[in-house]
């Protein structure tokens, strides 16, 4: 059960080595860096030291309460992002598939529209635009 | 109290942070305060259904109340993942 936010890249597989043992589930998700544009170089992401790692745990240990998990882990990434460079992953293990299912969309959820990280996209002559939230993120967290 | 700034916020005002005294017992009336400073603080505050706060680093609305909080910080709706 852990949080971490870090610059350097991750392999979500190693992460997964000892990850809920004993549990009859565990589910992964992994974010990468996405190139909709078809110009894009990479993102850059800045977040809030302290506050990250806070929400990052808060968020963690409530979706274990609500969805009984036996294991969780978040991992963020921030500073500059090549694309197809994996940015985030969240990790849930529960007794039931649905537990844990449940719990990463959860999390996935609240990381997008409550976590202290903002974007900004790096353009092919180098300049770069903060990505604006989307209304659909927000939406989503009235899911729950 | 420290004022923190983060992203397009942080570029308007062009510091990412700054010492303050202030008697607002609102982050509402902080923002007031702020914005009048000077006019890339009213830049950064001009809009603020795209400004979000967090005291003490615990994400709050812009009609709590300051309370004894050491640490405020600004910025705008998080996009993170």
């Amino acid at each position: 059960m852990s949080a971490r936010v870090q610059t350097q890249a991750f392999d979500s597989g190693a992460e997964l080595l000892g990850f809920g043992d004993g549990a009859g589930a565990v589910v992964t998700f992994t974010g990468f860096v996405r190139d909709d544009t078809g110009q894009m170089r990479g993102l850059e992401i800045e977040h809030y030291p302290g506050m990250t790692e806070r929400a990052l745990n808060d968020y963690g240990a409530e979706a274990a309460r609500r969805f009984d998990l036996t294991d969780w882990r978040i991992i963020h990434r921030h500073g500059r992002l090549d694309v197809g460079e994996p940015i985030m992953m969240v990790a849930t293990a529960a007794r039931h598939r649905r537990a844990a299912f449940e719990a990463a969309d959860y999390l996935m959820d609240w990381l997008k529209s409550r976590a202290p990280f903002w974007k900004r996209e790096i353009g092919p002559d180098g300049s770069s635009e903060w990505v604006d939230a989307k209304d659909s993120d927000e939406a989503a967290l009235n899911r729950w | 109290m420290e004022v923190l700034y983060f992203a397009w916020l942080r570029e308007r005002i062009g510091q990412p942070r700054e010492q303050i005294e202030t008697s607002a017992a609102t982050v509402r009336e902080l923002v007031t305060e702020l914005a009048a400073r000077d006019e890339w603080h009213a830049a950064a505050f001009a809009d603020m259904a795209a400004v979000r706060c967090a005291l003490d680093q615990q994400l709050v609305d812009l009609d709590s109340p300051l309370g004894n909080a050491r640490e405020v910080a600004f910025f705008p709706p998080m996009t993170g993942g």
